[in-house]
């Protein structure tokens, strides 16, 4: 009897096996997972954090769905994994064998090595766990700190201010995520969380955590002053867990290195989803992402290879769509910006290190109170392209960025200031799918 | 009959409005655009006639349950801008096939006689 055997249940997990099933439907598929809550939508703990969904939304999948699968489940943490006997041991001494392995197993909030890090009312937002710890301090608690960038600060500075707590945002640097928004959306982005009562204290390093009888009870910072608080909430970034491949002798970078057949350095092991690094031949390097697509298109692709198949990951265009404070954003392709950002080390979640590739491109954009427009145009297709707010023109520019379509045409009118953007765009797009005969004036706006 | 006038606006203009609106609804389905989707279960928590939008997101499909009342709650709820209300492929195609059987029978008729 083939096994398979895949630890994590995340996205990627879950997505390798159904491909698996698919091309096997008699194999034994074991899935290994740490986290009692088994498969969740990690992305969701934000709309939960806020009261938006109760916790029974957060589970895509109900047991049923396992079952129709024929996935065995254990609820057990891997201790060491054995590629030349095709054998995982988990703590609680058992041993799994394994034909093919998947390794999916997701990233984790870097820690801080601030002093007071240990205090009771330090929290991360890496998983249900955590977004119960916020909840049980944000029900007790008044003023919290939040230090960090990305996504991840955003959700916990949300996440306390809709329960009503006073919130200090920390940002080392000057302004907000300056590593894939330009300045104009930092500062939307600053100023709607400053509407909703946010204190943000620019140039700002969180140096000690202060305590009293165990429990935080404020904060200092580099600068020397003391802000009092309960609660501290940490987001500087995440670290693939690659520790377990790192002691299997698996070849390793910032992550587990696959190719794009997310093949490991072993032929049997793959890897998939936050934990892998995975090699894009367009750009020559290998390439983090910490995004749910990625996730579930690696997990897929991986598992068709493990059952036989012999198929690349087509990565596409990086793209994300997120909320911050409250505006919609999608994030498309190359938008240029910074390296790094003062605020994080490395990869936050929901990011793509795609976005940072600089391309030799103009910009283009369009502003309507918040409804925010970045084009990056490059020689005769778009590159990359920011929206915030407004999300009419999404689909057809990610389309237009992802098929690498000639944008000659109008590429004048794009660049030239006077032209209203978005209408350029609507109406080549309109062009587009009038000659391809689609009807897409079909698109009713709700 | 009767009663007090709520709207200004001329009988005719009004139906004609009526009409475009509930055939704009009629025609248009919930469409996912699945890349986008994480999951989350927002749409299917406020869908009041209880579907589960979120799978239809997962298996990438438009939502067909006829229950679906096109409230447009779920669409404007989900924070990822992940569906869109959309032409009901469905009846088009009915239109097609209603249209390609018409020439059919026409071509019939004419070679009899």
């Amino acid at each position: 009897m083939y096994k398979y055997l895949v630890i994590g249940a995340g996205p990627a997990g879950v997505s390798a096996i159904e491909a698996i099933r698919k091309l096997d439907p008699s194999g034994e598929i074991t899935q290994v997972a740490d986290e009692d809550a088994g498969y969740y939508s990690r992305p969701g703990l934000a709309y939960y954090l806020t009261g938006e969904i109760p916790e029974d939304s957060l589970y895509p999948f109900a047991d049923t769905d396992f079952v129709r699968l024929n996935v065995c489940q254990e609820k057990a943490r891997v201790k060491r994994i054995l590629p030349l006997e095709h054998r995982v041991d988990l703590h609680d001494g058992r041993q799994l064998a394994y034909n093919r392995l998947l390794i999916a197993v997701g990233a984790s909030a870097s820690a801080t090595r601030v002093p007071g890090v240990d205090l009771e009312g330090v929290v991360k937002l890496d998983n249900l766990e955590d977004a119960h710890c916020i909840l049980k301090f944000a029900r007790k608690r008044r003023t919290a700190v939040v230090v960090g960038g990305g996504i991840t600060a955003l959700e916990l500075v949300e996440a306390f201010r809709s329960r009503g707590l006073g919130v200090h945002y920390f940002l080392r640097g000057d302004r907000y995520w300056s590593n894939v928004l330009d300045e104009t959306e930092s500062h939307i982005v600053e100023r709607r969380l400053k509407e909703e009562g946010i204190q943000i204290h620019y140039q700002t390093e969180l140096a000690e955590i202060v305590g009293k009888g165990g429990k935080v009870a404020g904060v200092m910072t580099a600068g020397g002053d003391k802000i009092p608080c309960d609660v501290v909430g940490i987001a500087i970034g995440i670290q693939p867990r690659k520790g377990i491949a790192e002691s299997a002798g698996l070849k390793t970078e910032r992550g587990i290195s696959v190719n794009e057949y997310l093949n490991t350095s072993d032929p049997d092991i793959f890897a998939a989803g936050d934990v892998a690094e995975v090699f894009d031949p367009t750009l020559g390097k290998p390439i983090l992402d910490s995004l749910w697509g990625p996730a579930r298109r690696q997990g897929y692709t991986a598992g068709l290879n493990m059952a036989g198949k012999n198929v690349p990951y087509y990565k596409g265009v990086p793209f994300n769509v997120t909320r911050l404070a409250g505006l919609t954003t999608t994030i498309i392709g190359a938008v240029g910006g910074r390296q790094d950002d003062a605020d994080t080390v490395g990869i936050v979640r929901g990011d793509s290190e795609g976005w940072r590739q600089m391309p030799d491109a103009l910009v283009a954009q369009a502003d309507f109170d918040i409804n925010r427009l970045r084009l990056l145009v490059g020689e005769n297709h778009l590159v990359g392209a920011l929206l915030m707010g407004d999300q009419t023109l999404s689909r057809a520019i990610h389309h237009l960025v992802f098929k690498k379509v000639d944008i000659s045409p109008i590429r004048d009118k794009l660049v030239e200031k006077g032209h209203p953007v978005t209408d350029v765009i609507a109406d080549f797009w309109a062009k587009i799918n009038a000659a391809d005969g689609k009807d897409n004036h079909a698109a009713i706006q709700s | 009959m009767g009663g007090k006038s709520v709207n200004r606006m001329p009988m005719n203009k009004r139906l004609s409005e009526e009409t475009t609106k509930r055939q704009a609804i009629i025609e248009a389905q919930v469409v996912p655009d699945t890349s986008r989707c994480v999951q989350c279960g927002i749409c299917s928590y406020y869908c009041p006639i209880g579907i589960d939008v979120r799978r239809h997101a997962w298996l990438d499909i438009p939502v067909l349950d006829s229950h679906c009342l096109t409230c447009g709650e779920c669409i404007a709820r989900c924070p990822r801008s992940v569906l869109r209300l959309d032409k009901n492929i469905l009846f088009t195609a009915s239109i097609e096939v209603m249209n390609k059987l018409h020439d059919k029978d026409l071509q019939k008729a004419g070679e009899n006689v």
